[in-house]
């Protein structure tokens, strides 16, 4: 038996209706894209298109949710940093430390020097791999190889460039088994506690990841220079109007000097225009809200503190702002290590502060992973990085902790109380993601109107607009 | 000629797909010798044409069917059903696909109560209700994938070890089964056992185990017998690998969470651990969170919210 329902009354659409293996009336005027491809984890995209053929409404779909805010109640706090890594398995150490520094909150737990360093480690190595990841394996194929749809992947990277693909893969799985080298695994890992870091690292171990983190500072110098040469360079203007959009932004700044943080810190929301202002992780909740529309299971989080409520209209937004790395670059006064303060400032001349191109989140990656290659080399060097106390033991007690730290995708957010025994009575968490799930949609929005016209649509069409999704690497 | 690969994921967390990148070391080696038909995270391969969505999604025929994730929602279940149509081996790869893994804990709440908190009592959340469009209706519960579709091969672990990923697909392309070997974590792990008796209550790890900086493993008392909750006794081998290495966890001074599923399939990791603790004669009443036993083994009904488990 098919079983519609009808929807959206306005559009008079009809949607599949939620049963089982039941056909699913198309409407005419509805474009699906499903799966979107070359990203992490599951979406789906509609555009509906108007009685002209023109684009009404576009709209970037979560279509399920695990629970994860649910199930953490009840369970003792220091196991929960071990649990949240299963959120994302290309991002578990943001989600493992934020977790961690959530407990410490809750327990009143200081962490000593070596421990905060080896936490610093394992954040800039995690990012290393990412965004080899995200740049070369599933955003790169739309820029580097021929645009047939079958040779559009890593493969064909592999295939039409084979030298640069050996060194691309070698990179990312060299960040991979640094992190194993010391922390005993790369993807979920156990290795931070509650308090500090579970082992200090040995002399030894140190001399060898920084051999490997030189190799690594070399490949992210190559990195930006090649896909200057080779890919920012020719972006021509309709690329750099794709999918943009005029936006705030918020990351995590150093607050001494506001300079760019991917661990500690505080967090700077900045209007379109330029203007920010600062709060801790605990006062999240006076400046950022969550909107819950029909069409997704995740939130959309918006900038409450402006006073402005939500809207995604494209000519009227209000309380939309950006994470990820173009969010970082945009807000934070300097990167402090000297090569990628030296490409902010060329950027920063190219794009102005904010840039507000969605296309320029490609060039603020790379110059991210360079700052985090030289982050890696900075830490190694410092000598207190082996010192042999890298752990205060943990209290289990009542309290609340916000633990912030800037994932790949943006801020996390994780919220916990505990009771007196240091279980879980309540758990908010915001990804990196989700803070980007308003703009995508706007972004996806924009694209799709400017480039379907009469109804008529493209396979290249499409991938613009899935494009515009990717260079926010979701 | 190479085989043919779909791959697809499920309710994951794409962990296990990282892990199949690892597989090459320094190269694709493991990925170039498929065929690639459908994987969504690297590929462009969609359900469906743009203008012809339909609920019968399209997936190619292929030799092997790659399958990380649990079963949340029944979008999940179709494209399930059509792997298994489609592919002549099914792979169940990852704990979430052979046991449910971290999403399946879950099944200790209703959905409703997750709506409830989620989208109408969340902090900062302007309150909502459930979202009911285009979004899939969630199952039951969170099932294992061979709860729902017949599974020819299964390799646990969140995520597999890449070394034991190469080793499983190597075999399916020379078309010989694999046998792993029957032993538990402990069986692998080279931490100092000193013998029963010393330990009567346990502890939370909520302070790092004692352990020479730089001293190896070996010289480590076992962390069981330091007082610390170790899933060893009750969880499958194969962290490490195929080289022998020690645990994962146990190299990070970590005790074992349980990540690979029960020593043999079928087995129950929280029945066993009371088991194995009260063996050597440990209270097991005050356990802090006996449940999380099973916080990668929470399909197959083993975490029931409306028929919680009472082990005594």
């Amino acid at each position: 038996m098919t079983e519609f329902e009808r929807l959206d009354p306005h559009k008079g659409v009809f949607m599949m209706r939620q049963t089982k293996a039941e056909p699913f009336c198309a409407s005419a005027k509805e474009i699906t894209i499903e799966p979107v491809t070359r990203i992490e984890g599951h979406a789906r995209i509609g555009v509906m298109l108007d009685d002209s053929g023109g684009v009404a409404w576009a709209r970037f779909h979560i279509t399920s949710m695990r629970g994860f805010e649910k199930f953490l109640e009840g369970r003792p706090a220091e196991e929960v940093p071990g649990i949240v890594t299963r959120i994302c398995g290309i991002c578990p150490w943001q989600h493992h430390l934020a977790a961690n520094k959530a407990v410490e909150g809750c327990f009143g737990t200081e962490v000593p020097p070596a421990g905060r360093l080896l936490r610093e480690l394992s954040q800039a190595l995690a990012h290393i791999g990412d965004k080899v990841l995200h740049f070369f394996f599933l955003a790169g194929p739309d820029f580097l190889v021929d645009s047939n749809r079958h040779a559009r992947n890593i493969f064909g990277i592999a295939s039409q460039a084979p030298e640069l693909a050996k060194r691309v893969v070698q990179t990312r799985y060299r960040a991979q088994m640094m992190l194993e080298k010391f922390a005993g695994r790369c993807i979920h890992p156990d290795a931070i506690v509650p308090g500090g870091f579970s082992r200090p690292m040995s002399c030894v171990e140190r001399d060898e990841l920084h051999a490997g983190a030189l190799d690594q500072l070399e490949f992210a110098r190559f990195a930006l220079d090649f896909a200057k040469e080779r890919v920012f360079s020719r972006f021509d203007a309709e690329l750099m109007r794709l999918g943009e959009i005029d936006t705030g932004f918020l990351a995590m700044v150093n607050p001494e000097d506001g300079a760019l943080s991917l661990s500690e810190g505080v967090l700077r929301l900045m209007r379109p225009e330029g203007s920010y202002h600062e709060f801790s992780g605990r006062e999240y909740t006076d400046f950022l809200g969550e909107h819950v529309e029909p069409w997704s299971y995740a939130k959309l989080p918006y900038a409450r503190g402006w006073g402005e409520g939500f809207s995604m209209d494209l000519d009227d937004p209000r309380g939309i702002y950006r994470t990820n790395c173009l969010a970082r670059l945009n807000v934070a006064d300097r990167i402090p290590t000297p090569l990628a303060q030296a490409e902010l400032l060329e950027f920063r001349s190219l794009f102005g502060r904010p840039a507000q191109s969605t296309m320029l989140y490609h060039q603020a990656r790379l110059i991210e992973l360079l700052y985090c290659c030289e982050k890696v080399v900075e830490l190694l060097e410092d000598p207190r990085i082996t010192a042999e106390h890298v752990q205060n033991v943990a209290v289990p007690k009542a309290g609340r902790g916000v633990g912030c730290v800037e994932a790949p995708r943006g801020t996390l957010i994780h919220d916990y109380s505990t009771d007196e025994d240091g279980f879980i009575t309540r758990a908010n968490l915001i990804v990196g993601t989700t803070h980007n799930l308003a703009p995508i949609n706007m972004s996806v929005t924009r694209v799709a109107r400017d480039l379907i016209k009469n109804g008529e649509v493209t396979e290249e069409m499409l991938n613009r607009i899935e494009m515009a999704v990717r260079a926010y690497d979701p | 000629m190479s085989l043919t690969l779909c791959s697809e994921a499920l309710s994951g967390c794409t962990g296990c797909e990282m892990a199949l990148l690892n597989t090459g070391g320094g190269s694709l080696g493991l990925l170039d010798k498929f065929e690639i038909v459908h994987m969504p995270l690297l590929m462009d391969h969609k359900y469906f044409g743009c203008r012809d969505a339909t609920s019968e999604i399209h997936i190619p025929k292929a030799c092997v069917g790659l399958i990380t994730g649990g079963l949340r929602n029944e979008g999940q279940l179709r494209i399930a059903e059509k792997m298994r149509l489609q592919c002549r081996v099914i792979v169940a790869l990852g704990t979430c696909a052979a046991y449910g893994g971290i999403p399946a804990l879950m099944n200790l709440f209703e959905d409703a109560d997750l709506f409830r908190r989620y989208y109408r009592s969340a902090e900062g959340t302007d309150a909502a209700p459930n979202p009911s469009r285009v979004v899939q209706p969630f199952l039951e519960r969170t099932f294992a994938l061979d709860e729902k579709i017949a599974v020819d091969v299964t390799l646990p672990g969140c995520p597999p070890h890449p070394d034991r990923i190469s080793a499983l697909m190597e075999s399916i392309i020379d078309g010989r089964s694999l046998e792993w070997p029957l032993q538990s974590v402990c069986d692998s792990c080279p931490t100092k056992r000193e013998g029963k008796g010393g330990v009567q209550r346990i502890r939370r790890f909520v302070r790092n185990a004692r352990h020479q900086v730089q001293g190896p493993l070996s010289e480590m008392r076992c962390l069981l017998e330091q007082g610390f909750l170790c899933m060893g006794p009750v969880t499958v081998a194969g962290c490490a690998g195929m080289d022998g290495g020690p645990p994962r966890c146990i190299e990070a001074r970590v005790p074992c969470r349980g990540c690979h599923g029960p020593v043999r399939k079928g087995g129950n990791q929280l029945m066993d651990i009371l088991n194995a603790l009260a063996s050597n004669g440990i209270d097991t009443k005050d356990l802090p969170d006996r449940l999380l036993s099973l916080r990668f083994s929470g399909a197959h009904d083993r975490l029931n919210r409306r028929r919680l488990p009472k082990p005594d």
